[in-house]
């Protein structure tokens, strides 16, 4: 009997769980959103200093790892189109498939798992042990709302800057599949650009950054969230980092992968 | 809205639980305008739970909660928000951010809640420094302080807004008997001085009877007597008296809850 209704029972408690970090998580959204649009009529204001100091943790700081990621990605898309389409004497398609799979996935796919890796455990482990060594209890009966303080920053930064790192992602991913192809291709590369440019339409980009938008959001509140439910001091905040990174990389795949369906039906 | 005589204060049939374990039963607990209170009472019985009820860092199972006539629990954000400025609290690990510095720790509070200039804000932050004897530390790291300059640090915080109640978690433990004595003097001025407020919870019985107006001894969730220094010293209350004078307690064993919670499985 106990052995059926134990993993059963085991189960129960991980949807509830499940189910009630998810709630938590929209709380916190909402709550932020809130304290960003309406923080100053009730004495709790979002400080543009604090966000963009995030901005440039978040932003600022992952420019030259992005770019340099992005680039690889870019060359590497090159030399496996080419040598999957040469297989049907498709060459000529290379331009069009490394710009579309750039734009409206792995652009905005590797900038969200790279930020996810620096700043989403960042996040949570700044604000696990500030909730460990009672910080977060100090803010509040500072009359400082923590969710204020901490999580509507880097919300807003996370929001601007995701997209904006996508948007160079895609560039230089681009120009790294050029620099690759060019040669193969018979063309320069200032042709392969300008004939990606024509190619491209405005959706393609836009459907990478939607995707980064959501991206932002799900790292934050993961980051965030699992930072305010640390317990068990020092090794508690360990576990959470792990706990965050690997939660918003789990939800940006599957996320990206919904939104693709429905994008591209 | 509060008259001269409503204490700043008030609490009544508190219940605090944990899970399904019940940590306050019902206290009723009531602080006036300018006194300092000590809440003293064995490990595990209670008073960092009761402090945080007081704070508002907790919501109450059951009871009421009210801090300068506001019941925190029914407040609405604004009126939260006009309490909590009112109030200062230094934690018992200082609790000061540690990605900022000494002087901005203190001017936090300032720089969030008034429209003061930079100038002014850091004139009154370092004048806070300088009541606790840390005058001219404003630029060192919370990491890089002792554990009484962190204390004290944490206290300059809890007064930057020159608060009416002021609430001292565990101010003397880890530290050598003349800081502590110095941080006693230091809390005696500030009611003196400043007209504060104070509740201070505490393990330490002298530090308790040099500084306390009162005494709240709480003991596995209740409260066992709110009286004077002396009424606290002459009570024949046993478990006050084991307290005060260091015995080891005697534990009466129940036989059937120790069968029980050996043999008990996992909740
Ligand atoms: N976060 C928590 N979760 C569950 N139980 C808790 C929690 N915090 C405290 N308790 C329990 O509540 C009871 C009272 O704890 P509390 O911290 O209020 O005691 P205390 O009087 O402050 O003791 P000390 O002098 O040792 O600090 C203890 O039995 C403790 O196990
Ligand atoms: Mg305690």
């Amino acid at each position: 009997m106990n052995t059926l209704t134990r993993p059963l029972e085991s189960l129960g408690r991980a949807t509830v769980h499940a189910f009630a970090g998810v709630g938590y998580a929209a709380a916190l959204l909402g709550e932020s959103l809130y304290f960003a649009v309406f923080g100053w009529r009730i004495g709790q204001p979002l400080r543009l200093r604090a966000v963009l100091e995030q901005m440039r943790q978040i932003g600022v700081d992952a420019l030259a790892i992005v770019t340099l990621l992005a680039l690889t990605i870019g060359v590497m898309l090159g030399i496996q189109f080419i040598a999957a389409l040469s297989e049907f004497g498709a060459q000529s398609q290379v331009v069009v498939a490394v710009a579309k799979s750039v734009t409206r996935e792995f652009g905005a796919l590797i900038t969200a798992i790279l930020v996810a890796g620096r700043s989403g455990s960042a996040l949570a482990a700044r604000i696990g042990s500030m909730s460990v060594s009672q910080e977060v209890d100090a803010l509040a009966t500072m009359g400082i709302e923590p969710v204020r303080y901490l999580a509507a920053p880097a919300l807003i930064a996370m929001l601007v800057m995701l997209p904006v790192l996508t948007i160079l992602a895609d560039a230089v991913a681009i120009l790294g599949a050029a620099l690759y192809s060019s040669p193969a291709l018979n063309v320069t590369p200032a042709a392969y650009i300008s004939q990606t440019l024509s190619l491209l339409s405005a959706g393609d980009v836009w459907q990478g950054i939607a995707k980064s938008a959501v991206f932002a959001v799900l790292i934050t509140l993961i980051g965030v969230s699992t930072g305010f439910s640390v317990a068990g001091g020092a090794e508690g905040v360990g576990r959470a980092t792990t706990r965050a990174v690997v939660l918003s990389i789990c939800w940006i795949i599957v996320v990206d992968m919904i939104f693709s369906f429905f994008l591209n039906r | 809205m509060t008259s001269a005589s409503a204490p700043l204060i008030d609490v009544t049939k508190l219940e605090a639980w944990y899970g399904r374990r019940r940590i306050l039963n019902g206290v009723d607990f009531a602080v006036n305008a300018g006194e300092i209170r000590v809440i003293m009472g064995g490990s595990g019985s209670g008073k960092s739970t009761l402090l945080r009820h007081l704070l508002g860092l907790h919501k109450p199972r059951s009871g009421t909660v009210r801090l300068l006539g506001v019941d925190i629990a029914r407040a609405s954000e604004r009126e939260l928000l006009a309490v909590r400025r009112q109030i200062g609290v230094s934690f018992q690990g200082g609790a000061l951010l540690t990605s900022l510095s000494v002087g901005d720790n203190v001017a936090l509070p300032l720089r969030e809640h008034t429209n003061l200039d930079e100038a002014t804000i850091r004139i009154m932050s370092r004048l806070k420094l300088e009541v606790v004897n840390l005058g001219g530390f404003q630029d060192l790291m919370p990491a890089q302080l002792s554990g009484g300059m962190v204390k004290r640090a944490a206290l300059a915080r809890a007064i930057a807004m020159d608060p009416k109640l002021l609430f001292f978690d565990e101010p003397s433990a880890g530290l050598d008997p003349v800081v502590s004595a110095e941080l006693d003097e230091l809390i005696l001025r500030l009611r003196d001085a400043l007209r504060m407020t104070i509740v201070v919870v505490t393990h330490e019985l002298e530090s308790a009877f040099k500084i306390a107006d009162s005494i709240t001894v709480l003991d596995q969730g209740d409260i066992l007597m709110t009286g004077t220094v002396d009424a606290v010293r002459h009570c024949d209350n046993e478990r006050i008296q084991d307290l005060l004078n260091r015995r080891p307690r005697e534990i009466q064993v129940d036989a059937d809850a120790y069968l029980k919670r050996l043999t008990e499985e996992a909740a």
